[in-house]
């Protein structure tokens, strides 16, 4: 639980100038037309209200939609190489809902689990999550079926609730956290055991991941299911590119006669090619064997791997896909489904 | 909806059809999402109203669903100029598909072979609404430098994910452009340079072909209005070419084709 | 500071206009140096992404030239370029690409004055509107670390 502060939503300005002063950046939500985006910010006015969700997630933020890596050049026999690797920039993201602030976790299971990924390790090193608790949720949302929930801490170096209209209960649950309010101590006030339970969101749970990732191996054979469940899904990478826990990558050189960079940019496993090998053989020749492994990969394998699940519940997904495929309506259908 | 339901029920009790691809509701009240009625009781889940828009004829391009069999399709407008344009690319045989087009009344009109869905479409007004002109004619009018910025600031949004080329029914091709990487034509990463050349190329691959359902811009999850880009190529390839893809199966495309005097005014 | 030079990319066909270009240095006549020839068989090869990719590559200017319509090497292959060329000047006007910047021009392999000239007149006018900054760039044309969220 951590300890409790009370945060004057009126301090936040303050708060955020001596961040910035500090050398940090800040992510924020940021309304733009109809959307809601992850955005650097400097005054909280710049912030969205009233929203559910942001289309893309703050993965971003440590695992940009592409990055350079190298350059090279040849030289004679020689090839020069140069880093080229954007340098990690001490960040804040504000405004992360419990879901997103989860996600984190299986980042970094991925992307530090056998050796530290160089690009993504120091961003997650040099990222501060100060979270906020949701108050509301929609069909999509399902964090409560998969381990979160509308007030969950997991993931947050400081989670803010909005307890009233003025303020919001932050609890201080990490030593990144604790130097947040040591740079600005006044305007963390005592709290006086005040809930948080009464604000939050209500999200019913729709199934138990846990239990369902037992039965996910026995469901593989199953081919009707999986056939069933993906008849209508088309094959882009929506889902994957608004999910926080999708960390698939492809490595490409853009390059020219005498050189060129090397960089590495999202890969999505719905795509017809993703498992296409150069012999010409695709184990994954199939939308419905596509999507069994997506499932299989986030509620199965990773736990059973990773020990993280990879599914925050956030509904991103289902909010992005144009097809309407709604996940957590997905697995609430494999749970009641008899193996 | 009930007239549609009936329908189906009947078409998959005789043998018919071996599946009705139609609409369902979704996960809100505002969506209606893709359903494959295989059995009669299925049919009880077909829906059709304002919220069906997704051109369905994008799924006769899929093996998973073709291997289910003959199907009956639920058709928009948009789907039946689809079939129209399958058609003039040989991509579906005659009589393969039973085309449903449901009138504003409800009524549903059984369009079993591409003639009876040519006559149906005769009947329909062509070319672009007035406000999706006002749209077109809004940025046209912006100088150079504003125009620039408003595309440049709608495709960083671009993430690559293709949801509008899976959507797209035009977009049938196996290797995709976007997959020939010996060399890589178009840049993988959603890089500015990248984005734009995804678009204009989706745009010009589609170029007096495109019958201009919208299903794209219904798709992209950032809500980007490359529907705009397709609408200004169809007015260009109509007003240029007499192009009129999604009304007739005759075999013309417009940039197979060519007239000796084509206009060129601006070639030295 | 050295007053800017455009780099202006020619995109042309190997029987007339290339032809008509070696004429033009033949008969010893002057023009901007600006100009990268790229020799392709016929207009009709000439996909509209090389224009995109010479820009992207830092060209300031493309021009693109064949047979004139009637004298296709190929017979046909100008007539397909000009329908092509019709729907993407009205695209990348729409979105905004200087059309200043493209230029197209029939210049036979007798026309080596013609060349010149076109070259020149290019040139000239793209001098004029400056380096295309705002086309975006390859990632591997750019020397610092790029970086997209």
């Amino acid at each position: 639980m951590g300890e409790q502060r009370i945060l004057q939503k009126a301090s936040l300005g303050e708060l955020f100038a001596k961040l910035i002063a500090g050398g940090q950046r800040i992510l924020a939500p940021v309304k733009s037309d109809d959307r809601v985006e992850f955005a650097a910010v400097k005054t909280p006015d710049q912030i969205a209200g009233d929203y559910i969700q942001t289309t893309t997630s703050a993965k971003t933020a440590v695992f940009p939609r592409y990055e350079t890596m190298l350059r090279f050049r040849l030289k004679g026999k020689d090839v020069d190489v140069d880093e080229l690797t954007p340098e990690a920039k001490p960040t804040v993201l504000f405004g992360v809902h419990p879901c997103d602030a989860a996600s984190f976790a299986t980042l970094k299971a991925v992307f530090t689990w056998d050796s530290a990924d160089a690009y993504v390790e120091p961003k997650l090193e040099k990222t501060t999550i100060i979270g906020l608790s949701c108050t509301k949720g929609d069909a999509y949302c399902f964090c409560t079926s998969v381990g979160g929930g509308p007030g969950d801490t997991r993931g947050s170096d400081i989670l803010l609730t909005p307890i009233d209209a003025t303020k919001y209960l932050a609890e201080i649950l990490t030593d990144k956290g604790r130097a947040i309010v040591a740079a600005a101590p006044q305007l963390f006030t005592p709290a006086n055991g005040e809930a948080k339970e009464p604000v939050l969101a209500k999200i019913a749970p729709r199934f138990a991941a846990d239990k369902l990732a037992q039965k996910l191996s026995a469901l593989f054979g199953k081919t009707d299911v999986w056939l069933n469940q993906s008849l209508r899904c088309i094959g882009c990478g929506a889902c994957a590119y608004a999910c926080p826990t999708c960390t698939c990558f492809d490595i490409q050189d853009e390059r020219q006669r005498y050189g060129g960079v090397r960089m590495r940019c999202w890969d999505a496993c719905g795509f017809g090619m993703f498992t296409l090998h150069a012999s010409g053989h695709n184990p994954r020749a199939k939308q419905s064997e596509r999507w069994r492994q997506r499932i299989m990969h986030k509620f199965s394998y990773q736990p059973e791997r990773l020990k993280v699940l990879g599914c925050v519940g956030c509904g991103r997904c289902s909010r992005a896909c144009p097809t309407d495929m709604n996940l957590g309506e997905h697995m609430q259908s494999l749970a009641e489904t008899t193996v | 909806m009930e007239a549609l339901q009936k329908k189906a029920r009947a078409l998959l009790e005789a043998g018919t059809v071996k599946v009705v691809i139609g609409y369902t509701a979704g996960t809100d009240v505002e969506r209606a999402r893709a359903f494959f009625a295989r059995n009669a009781e299925q049919t009880q889940q077909l829906i059709f109203d304002a919220r069906c828009c997704q051109n369905l004829a994008t799924y006769l391009m899929k093996p998973e669903v073709k291997a289910l069999g003959k199907a009956a399709l639920v058709c928009v407008p948009g789907a039946l100029r689809t079939l129209m344009q399958y058609a003039v690319e040989n991509q579906l045989a005659d009589e393969t598909v039973l085309a449903l087009a449901v009138t504003d009344a409800g009524e549903v009109v059984e369009l079993p072979k591409f003639a009876a869905v040519e006559e149906y479409l005769a009947k329909m007004p062509r070319g672009l609404t007035p406000e999706q002109q006002q749209e077109l004619d809004r940025i046209d009018k912006l100088p150079l430098e504003e125009r620039w910025a408003f595309w440049a600031a709608e495709l960083a949004r671009c993430v690559k994910c293709y949801a509008c080329r899976a959507a797209c029914p035009l977009c049938y091709c196996s290797r995709c452009i976007t997959d020939v990487n010996q060399p890589q034509w178009v840049p993988v990463a959603s890089d500015p340079l990248g984005n734009l050349e995804w678009n204009v190329v989706r745009a010009m691959h589609l170029a007096g072909r495109c019958v201009d359902c919208g299903s794209c811009a219904d798709a992209c999850p950032e809500g980007i209005r490359i529907d705009l880009l397709n609408h200004v190529l169809a007015r260009e390839a109509s007003a240029h070419f007499g192009a009129e893809p999604g009304y007739s199966t005759r075999k013309d495309y417009a940039l197979s084709a060519y007239k000796p005097d084509d206009k060129e005014e601006f070639i030295r | 500071m050295a007053e800017f030079e455009p780099k202006v990319v020619a995109f042309v066909c190997n029987w007339c206009t290339y032809a008509g270009a070696d004429l033009t240095g033949t008969s010893r006549i002057k023009y901007s140096p600006n100009v990268r020839m790229i020799r392709l068989p016929c207009t009709g090869r000439i996909d509209f992404m090389l224009l995109l990719q010479a820009f992207g590559q830092g060209a300031d200017g493309v021009i693109v030239s064949g047979c004139h319509p009637g004298d296709c090497h190929y017979t046909a292959g100008n007539f397909h370029a000009r329908r092509r060329w019709i729907l993407f000047r009205r695209l990348i006007e729409f979105m905004g690409i200087d059309l200043r910047r493209v230029h197209f021009a029939w210049v036979s392999a007798a026309e080596g004055a013609k060349w010149a000239e076109l070259v020149t007149n290019v040139v000239d006018e793209v001098r004029k509107l400056g380096p295309y900054q705002s086309f975006p760039k390859r990632l591997d044309g750019q020397p610092k670390p790029v970086e997209v969220a």
